[in-house]
Formats: structure tokens, sequence, C-alpha cells
């Protein structure tokens, strides 16, 4: 690829397996220790570290300790809002939910491949945002359907709703419903997805634009570095956005399944 | 796209892996640490609250302690003007009554001298009249040579010492 001159902007995409493990499988299931999975391994250690760094429980926080209660406290106070008191049952589930986006956002964005590490953003695919987006909707199934039955359809009746047009707005907002876990998945997938491809193909402009001369590096190099500047303060914005609109999405879903109207 | 590209030979392992890593953050931290760390916040925030009320009381009680002690403050000094009041009545009274003690003492006092003087008076005036008398009669007996009678001489003393 580089010595064509060419630079993939989907190659930063590409699972691969680690440590040999491509064939490891359970069940007829493949299993691979990839690329991936270490980073997801690395999300949950670098996230078990800092609540760790949390659990002093003194009455006077330190700097970590109040950044950690900054995390649970945003959490609960989400919670608290979207679902009500009833909500901080859900606390464990949406914190692990939001730390763990967040923290799989921020570490494929660090510029580690100066050191040589390759860093992969699990939230860019949509087998790990899907699976997350399931589980969130699942959740929100099993609970629905345990507090209030049968009667959890009603969810698909809006209040107010005219008898004649019952069997339309049903329909309606069945699909409405059951497409919010692909709604969900999909948004996190893409915009993580789109942040990069983005980042690489300003970055390919520098790199090819160098090669062809200095006039060119700096007619078209030095505007795209500008350029990915500012997208790098952006795509930071936006892998604390998506994260807080994945733990979002899920409260106000919890909420509908909680407090049905 | 790798994502769509890689799906079949990657789902199991991409899945596999998350249920994992998630599972382990979400019973290890969500419902292991979360908690604790919440129940710290909450424990805070209920002693400050906690705090807040019982200085807000301690306020109160610290007025009512001022309004109270400002009360006793004038009732103490009012009465202690009533005893100041009283006391200097008292001693007005006891004053006057020992000054009309030493008025009557006094009285009896000077009655008594006046009463010394006026008998040593009439005692010194009848030795001046013997002692005039005889001087009268000496005179007379130098001067003329005669010889007065005593009475004589004390009824004409007796005369002069009246006329001045």
């Amino acid at each position: 690829m580089a010595e064509s001159g060419k630079i993939d902007p989907m190659h930063q995409f590409v699972i691969q397996p680690m440590f040999g493990t491509g064939d490891l499988s359970v069940g007829g299931y493949n299993i691979a220790f990839t690329n991936s999975s270490l980073w997801m391994v690395v999300t949950a250690v670098v996230l078990w570290i800092f609540v760790a760094g949390g659990m002093k429980r003194s009455l006077v926080p330190g700097r970590w300790q109040m950044s950690v209660e900054f995390f649970t406290g945003f959490i609960n106070k989400l919670l608290t809002d979207n679902v009500g008191d009833n909500g901080k049952k859900y606390m464990p589930y949406v914190f692990s939910l939001f730390m763990f986006i967040l923290i799989g956002n921020i570490l494929g964005m660090l510029p580690l491949g100066l050191l040589g590490v390759h860093p992969f953003t699990f939230t860019s695919h949509f087998t790990v945002t899907g699976a997350l987006a399931i589980l969130s909707f699942l959740i929100v199934l099993v609970v629905g359907f345990w507090k209030h039955g049968f009667h959890f359809f009603s969810l698909f009746v809006p209040h107010g709703t005219p008898l004649p047009m019952i069997p339309v707005i049903f329909p309606i907002e069945l699909v409405s419903f059951m497409v919010r876990p692909f709604s969900l998945g999909l948004r996190l997938f893409v915009a993580m997805t789109a942040g990069h491809v983005l980042l690489k193909v300003l970055a390919g402009f520098v790199i090819n634009s160098t090669n062809a001369g200095a006039g060119y590096g700096a007619l078209v190099g030095i505007p795209s570095f500008t350029l990915m500047i500012g997208i790098n303060a952006l795509e930071l914005l936006v892998a604390c956005i998506q994260a807080y609109v994945f733990a979002l999405l899920t409260s106000v879903y919890i909420n509908d399944a909680e407090n049905l109207h | 796209m790798p994502q769509i590209a890689q799906l079949a030979a990657t789902y199991s392992s991409q899945i596999f892996w998350l249920l994992l890593t998630f599972g382990l953050v979400f019973f290890v931290i969500g419902l292991g640490m979360v908690p604790k760390i919440q129940s710290t916040v909450d424990l805070r925030n209920a002693k400050i609250a906690d705090d807040l009320a019982r200085a807000k009381a301690a306020f109160a009680r610290a007025d009512e302690i001022e309004e109270d002690c400002r009360k006793r403050d004038t009732e103490n000094r009012a009465s202690a003007q009533s005893i100041v009041a009283d006391a200097r009545a008292k001693a007005a009274a006891e004053s006057e009554k020992q000054v009309a003690a030493a008025d009557a003492k006094i009285a009896v006092q000077i009655a008594s001298a006046e009463e010394a003087i006026a008998a040593s008076s009439a005692k010194a005036l009848t030795e001046i009249e013997a002692v005039a008398a005889e001087a009268a009669q000496d005179m007379v007996a130098r001067i003329s040579g005669g010889e007065v009678s005593r009475d004589a001489a004390t009824q004409a003393v007796k005369v002069a010492l009246a006329h001045g």
C-alpha cells in the first residue's frame, strides 16, 4: 500500500487475530483473540484502574475520587432525570455501558501509532455496537414484560389515540420500537467509523502531497493538517457525545419499560 | 469495508470478547464498585445536609439564648435600679433621724450650757458687788478718812452697777 503511494483509510478497521489464536474456537464458533479483543481488554483494565483509584471513599474527596464521583454522579443524574427514582437500580449497567464506550472511543483516538502501537476502535464495528444495542434492547423488553406483562403492548398505543386510529398507529409504533436497537447500534458505529475515515483520508492527503513535492505539500498538506487538528478535537467531542447518546437513549428506553404510561 | 467484509469470519469472536470484557466490567465495576462510590457520595450529601441543619438549629438556639440574655439583663438592671433607689431612700430617712436626734441632744446641751452661763454670770455679778463694795469702802477710807458701813457701800455699788 505505502509502496504504491495509496493509503487505504479502511485498513484501520481490519480485524487481525493476535498471538496465533486465529483458530481458537468454542462449539464451532471462532473466538480468536484479535486486536479488537485486545482493545476491549485494555478498555476494561483502564476503566478498572480509573474506578479503583476513586475507591478511597474518603469524606473529603481527592482529585481522582472527585473525577470518578463526577462520572457516577453524571450517570446517576441521567437516570434520575429520565427514569426517576426507579432508575437508580440501572446505574451499574448504564455506568458500565457509558464508561466502556467512552473509554473505548477515546483509546481508539490516542496517537499511540507514534509509539508503534496500533490503536483499534472497537466501537467502529457494528458487531460490537449492535451487540451492546441488543443488550440494552433486551433489558428493556425483559423489564417491560416482567413489570407489565402483556400490558406492555400499550406502549405502542400513545396516550389519547382515538379508537379508529389504533390499527394504524399500532404497527407504526411497533416498527419504530423494533428499529431502536438498529438505530442505537448504527449511530455509534457510523459516527466512529466516519470520523476515523475522515482523519485517515486527510492524513493520506498530507503524506501523498508531500511525497509529490514541497510545493504540493505546502499547498495541500498544511491546510489538511490544520483541518486534521480541528477534526481531532471534534472527534474527541464526538467520542464523548456518542457515549452519552448511547447511555441517554438506553435510559430513555428503560423509562418506557419502567414507567409505562 | 472490513466491518462488512470480515463480518462472517469475526462476528463470533467480537461478540464473545465483548460479552466477556463488558460482562467483567459490569459485574466487577458496575455491580462491585459503583454502588460503593455512590453510597460514599450519598453519605457525604446526607452529612452535609445534616450539618447544615444542625448549624441552622444552633443558630436559632444562639439567637434564643441571646434574646434570653438580653431580657435577663434588662430585668437585672431594673431590679438593681430599684434596689439603689430603696437604699437611697432608706439612707436619707436614717440620716434625717440621726440629724434630728443630734439636734435634740445639742439643744439640751445648749440649754444647760446657757443655764450654767447664767448661773455663773449671776455668781460673778454678786462677787463683783462684794469686791466693788470692799473697794468702795477702801476708797472712801483713804480719801476721806471716814468709815463707811458695809451695807451702805454695797447699796452704792448696786446703784452704780444698775446705772452702768
